[in-house]
């Protein structure tokens, strides 16, 4: 069966709070949001974005021809915290083709597709001649990116289950390890800002004018961000925290809302806590995935209650730095990593009031103390959910 | 590695619209002949759901249904690995049509239409299967990656799981950077279990070169999509013969010893 608890060695985070474990942590504590008002690219829709900055200079050397805004901000990500020199020293021990490359996304490189269309010849209905597909939109470029780049040959695959596709890529990475098809795993989410989310979320009237407010009583909707975060599960490794449980499954509703009672989120939950042997009791923390839509914070809201009661703290991280949709999992990892390194639970940032219909105890303030184990939402369009049980090890 | 049990076979290929009237012609007792992908919208939908499936999920029903409904499974208990290159390219080309023009009016069910997951979606709804569901993409070795993703849920996690590999070809002028010539559907039910299975495969890791088919016509079925990247499997289980074959991987080949049982 699995390979529970899988030791978490390393982990990273980049965000529009900043780049790194250390520029994140500090903003999550003092409540300092990295959500803008400035427009993204061309974009005219009134909404505020979470860009991650520094993303304006193109891929250059040996594999320049990944570039595109998605890549560029994997090899951003991927240059914080000593996580290559970590990824170096992991393949030394068990060897390149036997660490394997797990990566969701949801929207991969497509703002590279839609600036190539806007450059299109409409006479010859061609694309420009920089424009590759495989490179750049693609659901597996970053997957493929991030394997040449860290020199790794084992398995590699593009998870793509809209915003639940970091958090899966826990559980793939495990279940891998654990049936034999590789020792080692990097593991993570890279989505980055294109037109394609922020009209297609708008055209469904989900898209916030404001700031998102998770759990709000006014809450309107998501903000949309960016970001890159990667962890490595070396079942040799003694680090401090790991991965204890996973649980994933559909809601079997409705494409793009939650079912209302959040049966499945709850199932998802309950299917962690089972698999590593926890009581709910026992879990100090829960990272919401906590978007700011109406629905889904109500659906969420009933599913945490059913399963850890009304009083258990928790929180979204959402209103700093947006809804990183295919990288919404693997942040929410990395704030638990966060939360237990710090004893830091993080404020629902930009909640002023709390909608009536929410009964949780979401935090309005930072809350600091001993954090051993999180449990951490991420749901997709589909109805596909993941929740993902880290703590310390036990 | 363990081995892993097939319990039903699927297709929608060109020419090839199931598993009964493909057995034959993989088997290689009788010429295949192409023709076009039939995709009506399946009758497992909700009428709502019925009318916004697009092609790339009609597809990957035809495929899934074929396997469920040949073999008699309960679809509900089985968890889903939906491997695909692309998922939906001709939506996402008529997004970023829309996105070049000044007013940018994109269609709320092209929206959701588009994410990756969308047939796994579909068929959750559709089979009212809560069971965990796995979308991956991994450009041409997408069928060998969702055979292990398989593999891992069935051995892993004691899932049973039914893997459905899909692609559709994307319209000019994504086409031309992204060559899927045809469009295909395959799904295969597995498990850990051998009760009832048809065949046993045992997976390797190798670095041999990928099985091509003997056939010319086959062949060139082969290479026009990820998913009829399976096609020497297929035959293999098509003519209930021991064989081992490879398929291609991101790095090297995964070795598939197949034995009937």
């Amino acid at each position: 069966m699995a390979a529970l608890p899988l030791p978490i060695s390393t982990y990273t985070l980049t965000t529009a709070l900043g780049r790194g474990r250390a520029a994140n942590a500090a903003a999550l504590a003092v409540g300092q949001g990295g959500l803008s008002i400035e427009p993204f690219e061309t974009c005219t829709l009134p909404c505020w974005t979470g860009p991650v900055a520094g993303l304006e200079a193109p891929l250059s050397g040996e594999l320049k021809i990944w570039d595109c805004r998605n890549n560029r901000l994997a090899e951003l990500g991927l240059q914080q915290d000593g996580f290559m020199a970590a990824v170096t020293s992991l393949a030394a021990r068990y060897g390149a083709h036997r660490v394997g490359v797990f990566m969701g996304t949801s929207t991969a490189g497509v703002q590279h597709t839609e600036l190539a269309y806007r450059a299109r010849n409409r006479e010859t209905n061609t694309l420009p001649d920089w424009f590759d597909y495989r490179t750049s939109q693609s659901t597996f470029s970053v997957a493929h990116y991030v394997q040449l780049r860290l020199g790794l040959s084992g398995v590699a695959v593009a998870i793509a289950t809209a915003c639940s596709s970091s958090a899966k890529v826990f559980a793939s990475a495990a279940r891998a390890i654990a049936a034999g098809h590789c020792d080692a795993a990097v593991v993570g989410g890279v989505d980055s800002l294109c037109l394609t989310t922020l009209y297609g979320f708008n055209a469904l009237q989900l898209v916030s004018p404001e700031p998102c407010r998770p759990s709000d009583a006014t809450r309107a909707g998501i903000s949309i961000g960016e970001a890159a975060g990667f962890a490595i599960l070396d079942p040799a490794s003694n680090a401090a925290h790991a991965l204890l449980g996973y649980g994933e499954s559909s809601d079997a509703h409705h494409m793009s809302a939650p079912e209302p009672e959040g049966r499945g989120a709850a199932e998802a939950m309950r299917a962690a806590l089972e698999r590593g042997a926890c009581e709910a009791s026992a879990v100090d923390y829960i990272h919401l995935h906590g978007t700011a839509t109406p629905a889904n914070d109500l659906a969420e809201d009933k599913a945490v209650n059913s399963v850890f009661g009304n009083a258990a703290p928790r929180s979204s991280s959402k209103g700093f730095f947006g809804h990183t949709l295919g990288a919404a999992g693997v942040v929410g990892a990395a704030v638990a990593l966060i939360a237990m390194e710090q004893g830091l639970m993080p404020a629902s940032l930009n909640t002023r009031v709390v909608d009536e219909a929410i009964r949780g105890n979401i935090l309005l303030a930072p809350q600091l103390g001993r954090v051993r184990r999180v449990m951490s939402n991420a749901f997709g369009f589909g109805g596909n959910n993941c929740s993902l049980l880290i703590g310390a090890r036990p | 590695m363990k081995p892993l049990y097939v319990h039903a076979v699927g297709v929608c290929l060109p020419g090839l619209p199931d598993w009964i009237s493909a057995g034959p012609v993989l088997a290689g007792t009788q010429a295949y002949l192409s023709a076009e992908i039939l995709a009506p919208a399946s009758n497992l939908l909700p009428p709502n759901e019925r009318r916004r499936a697009p092609l790339a999920v009609r597809l990957a029903f035809r495929a899934a249904e074929d396997a469920v409904n040949g073999f008699g499974l309960k679809a509900e208990d089985w968890a889903s690995v939906f491997a695909t290159n692309g998922a939906d390219t001709p939506i996402i080309h008529r997004i970023s049509l829309a996105l070049a023009e000044e007013a940018r009016v994109i269609s709320p069910t092209d929206f959701h239409n588009c994410v990756h997951n969308a047939a796994a979606g579909y068929w959750s709804i559709a089979v009212a299967s809560r069971r965990p569901s796995t979308s991956l993409s991994a450009w041409d070795a997408s069928f060998a990656a969702g055979l292990l993703e398989a593999a891992a849920l069935a051995h892993g996690d004691g899932e049973k799981v039914l893997l459905v590999a899909y692609d559709i070809s994307p319209p000019a002028p994504l086409y031309a950077t992204c060559p899927i010539a045809q469009p295909a559907g395959v799904a295969l039910a597995l498990s850990a279990g051998s009760a009832g299975a048809i065949a046993r495969l045992t997976l390797s890791f190798s670095t041999a070169a990928e099985t091509s088919c003997s056939d010319a016509v086959l062949e060139v079925l082969r290479a026009a999509n990820p998913a009829t990247r399976a096609l020497p499997l297929l035959q293999a289980l098509a003519a209930t013969q021991a064989a081992e074959v490879y398929l291609p991987l991101v790095s090297g080949s995964l070795g598939v010893a197949i034995t009937p049982v």
